[in-house]
């Protein structure tokens, strides 16, 4: 009996199993049901949407991996970038012309990831920064909105969806203004912008549904869904979403009982817009994010003020892509003042 | 009922312990040569104190033990000496070791040793000499000697002894097999132990994944409320030492510091058993219990092994392979270490040999970290692997140091559940090393700066003595001159006064 041995090998000899990838995957996942919903109230936009940003994410990582000399195959199957194009799709208007996708994707993987050095380096979340630099700058396309179908008379079909995808153009001389709408949380920013009662604006635009706006809040359950999915499967920890939202739905609940008429209800604030979105698939990227418990708790619960303040007092509708980007910032700073206290040392401040 | 404390982090291998657990510990035919090295434990390795050729006993003194951390070496059987050389050592670096190899005779024919007739009654620091000259060492692993540990606890004021049955690594059931089949013995070697440390109480940690072991203890135990069997939360690292004692004391061993520090000395169960041997059989510890496992292994199993026993003896007792095995290791997965080959022995630390196959490691291949912080809620000592490794990797050791390098207990917890597999703990381990060597270096040059120092001290006096006795010799050089002028001056008065005394007469 004799044994060829293998070279030496350190401890421990065994793994949990699994790798990067499946973490990436079962991310995409868990977002799975939301699209669905999304396709039901929005039509068809959304898939496209994906679609055209995970083929340009991949282009754009394999392009840029060959520049760097890096390999390109385990790069493009640890499924980083696709999650990122799915995030940034996410956060697009579902009737998008075919550039904005692909500008946000290259943006997204080719200057917020991979110049930074690629997976693992990017001090921002690539999807936001991607989401961003377009909100920045091509504002009408992002701010066009369809309202949910369920509301409308116009529900653009799969052939409608592409056409004004890839040719610019609605059929039956329908232009883009006709057929978007305010969303819910731009309605009540200008109404209350112009002081007017947010209890007539609930009863009087169809909008709005049971806790934000109408179909809004079925596709935030599902996110939540997927998110409580997440933290089952221990893909990510309760820190950052408990945080989040906690810290939002606070502040909103402490303004909400100040003045109702001037403020939206707790509930509108986590049921409209990215907020689960973000609490659960963005502000838990771990990449961008803080690594320890205390530290995740802060993230979260920055996130969560900079959300409100941004939506209540800012210049935008929404605010979660602007506070995770910020507390990106922050995120190793908290690091570094929240270490755990580690076995058989004495509990004190951390030292330079 | 007992109270437990909580111990941070922990991950949760797959146990495979039932193979083996089910199986009653089988005897080990004796092999045809044991190759027992002279340092099995931490300290100074022992002496030898046999000649090639020479007829020895079992349990005969075959290595004396040399200064204050140090254990002696016995004969795990009879037969005769063959060979006293250097031989490689069960460490993955296969480095030789000087070992005495001994062919058994297969007479078993033991070495006399006298046993107290009453072990609880005699002096603690008599039990420890005991245990000292028996050979004692901790066979959890680390193989530290016993009796200079229970020495600590007594002059330390110790009121706490914890045996740890906690036997945390999977594969591994030689103690849980032992607690089963022998709790009387084991037992009763606490309440030799606990005398011997001063200890008012014994606790016995026992991991609850092994309810058949804690109902034995328990019983063997009985009626005596200075000994206490209590179950702890499965989940590894509990064996260890530093979290079994934050388990049952709610207390933390100060870094840097021993658990003697609170009062606490910390034993395995293997240890206590072999106290018992030596102090109420006069057997020294020239065997011990050897889990032999791993997906590759035919039929794993328990054995009582000698001391010596190649490995190889080990797996073909077991039917051989089933498999080729990916790697073959000493002790459990999680902490293990790597065997270069199948001719090294079982030591006085071995508490298993396990042949594992690929589809067992799951070997993956690196892939970059995402900071998912998944090893800092798995690390057990509250580090945060990633940035010590993100240090490591840019040569910065000093700042994985004041991270808390040197507060790792290397259980492997972290590459455990790194998704990235990220080889964290042999970062760990090679930055450990750099430090050492560094702190050596360090130390070497300021030694020689010492040195030079001290020399030129030396010489500044050498050469102050030298100006002082110089100065001495001038002076008296000059009082003597002096003395001689004035001696003559004398003499020509004298002789003037004599002329002038002629003159006039």
């Amino acid at each position: 009996m004799n044994t060829p041995l293998p070279p030496i090998t350190s401890s421990p000899h065994g793994h949990q199993g699994g790798d990067t990838a499946v973490l990436m995957r079962r991310v995409i996942y868990a977002l799975l049901p939301a699209i669905a919903g999304y396709v039901w109230y929005f039509g068809w936009g959304i898939v496209i949407n994906i679609l055209i940003a995970v083929v340009a994410a991949l282009l754009a990582e394999a392009a840029i991996l060959r520049l760097r000399g890096r390999p390109v195959a385990p790069s493009l199957g640890d499924g980083s970038a696709a999650l990122t194009a799915v995030l940034l799709a996410f956060a697009l208007p579902p009737l998008a012309p075919w550039w904005l996708p692909t500008i946000g994707a290259l943006f997204a993987i080719v200057f917020a990831k991979q110049l930074y050095g690629g997976l693992g380096h990017n001090p921002f979340n690539p999807a936001m920064a991607g989401y961003v630099l377009l909100l920045i700058s091509f504002p009408r396309e992002m701010t066009s909105w369809l309202p949910p179908t369920t509301v409308s008379e116009y529900f653009p079909g799969l052939r409608d969806t592409l056409g004004y995808v890839f040719f610019g153009h609605l059929p039956h001389g329908l232009s883009l203004d006709a057929v978007t709408a305010a969303t819910p949380l731009d309605t009540v920013r200008s109404a209350v912008g112009i002081d007017a009662a947010l209890d007539e604006l609930r009863q009087t635009s169809p909008l709005f549904g049971m806790a934000g706006g109408h179909g809004w809040t079925t596709v935030n359950a599902l996110l939540l869904l997927g998110g409580a999915w997440l933290l089952w499967q221990r893909i990510i920890t309760w820190h950052v979403p408990v945080a989040m939202l906690g810290t939002l739905f606070g502040l909103a609940l402490l303004f909400w009982l100040f003045d109702p008429q001037h403020n939206p209800t707790p509930l509108f604030h986590l049921f409209s817009g990215a907020a689960i979105l973000g609490a659960f698939f963005i502000a838990t990227d771990p990449v961008s994010g803080a690594t320890t418990p205390r530290g995740r708790l802060l993230f979260g619960a920055g996130c969560g003020a900079l959300t409100f303040v941004i939506r209540t007092w800012g210049g935008y509708p929404d605010g979660v892509a602007f506070s995770v980007l910020l507390m990106n910032m922050a995120a190793p700073l908290l690091d570094h003042y929240s270490r755990p206290r580690i076995y058989g040392h004495p509990r004190r401040r951390p030292r330079r | 009922m007992f109270r437990l404390f909580g111990i941070r982090g922990g991950v949760h291998p797959e146990e495979h312990k039932h193979p083996t657990a089910s199986r009653p510990i089988e005897t080990l035919p004796l092999p045809e040569r044991l190759c027992v090295p002279l340092a099995q434990h931490i300290g100074a390795p022992a002496e030898a104190v046999v000649k090639i050729g020479q007829r020895v006993l079992r349990g005969q003194l075959i290595g004396s033990g040399q200064g204050r951390v140090s254990a002696p070496v016995h004969a795990p059987a009879s037969g005769k000496v063959v060979a006293v050389d250097d031989l490689p050592a069960p460490h993955p670096s296969g480095l030789p070791v000087l070992s005495v190899v001994i062919e058994p005779d297969g007479a078993q024919d033991d070495a006399d040793h006298p046993v107290p007739s009453d072990p609880l009654a005699m002096a603690p620091e008599a039990i420890a000499d005991f245990v000292s000259r028996a050979g004692i060492v901790g066979l959890g692993g680390a193989a530290f000697p016993s009796a200079v540990k229970l020495n600590l606890g007594l002059s330390g004021g110790a009121h706490t002894l914890i045996i740890n049955g906690g036997e945390c690594e999977p594969y591994l059931t030689c103690d849980d097999r032992l607690m089963r089949e022998r709790a009387e013995a084991v037992i009763d070697g606490v309440r030799i132990m606990r005398h011997a440390s001063g200890a008012e109480v014994a606790l016995i940690g026992i991991e609850d994944n092994k309810p058949s072991a804690i109902e034995a203890m328990r019983q063997a135990a009985a009626g005596d409320d200075a000994v206490q069997v209590v179950a702890v939360p499965t989940r590894y690292p509990m064996g260890s030492e530093k979290q079994m004692v934050q388990a049952l004391t709610g207390r933390e061993i100060p870094a840097g510091k021993l658990s003697a520090q609170l009062g606490v000395v910390l034993h395995n169960v293997g240890t206590a058993y072999a106290v018992h041997r030596a102090l109420r059989q006069g057997r020294p510890l020239v065997s011990r219990i050897v889990t032999v496992g791993g997906g590759a292994v035919r039929e794993p199993r328990n054995f009582e092994v000698p001391i010596g026993t190649p490995l190889k003896a080990l797996f073909d007792a077991c039917g051989g392979f089933a498999e080729t095995p990916d790697r073959v290791l000493m002790g459990g997965p999680m902490m293990g270490q790597w065997m270069p080959s199948l001719e090294v022995p079982v030591v006085k630390g071995t508490s298993g040999v396990i042949a594992l196959t690929a589809a067992e490691v799951r070997k993956h291949p690196v892939q970059p970290c995402i900071r998912c912080s998944r090893c800092v809620e798995a690390c057990p000592v509250g580090l945060l692997p990633l940035e010590m490794a993100s240090r490591i990797r840019k040569s910065d050791y000093d700042a994985a140091g004041k991270l808390g390098l040197t507060d790792c207990i290397a259980c492997g917890s972290c590459s455990w559940v790194c998704p990235s597999n990220i080889p964290l703990v042999h970062f760990f381990n090679f930055a450990k090393g750099e430090l050492v060597a560094r702190r050596a270096a360090e130390e070497r040059t300021s030694g020689l700066r010492e040195l030079a120092e001290k020399r030129q001290v030396r010489l500044e006096k050498e050469a102050r003595i030298k100006a002082e006795k110089a100065a001495q010799r001038k002076r008296e050089r000059q009082a003597r001159a002096e003395a001689k002028a004035a001696a003559e001056r004398e003499a020509k008065k004298q002789a003037r006064e004599e002329q002038k005394q002629e003159e006039e007469a």
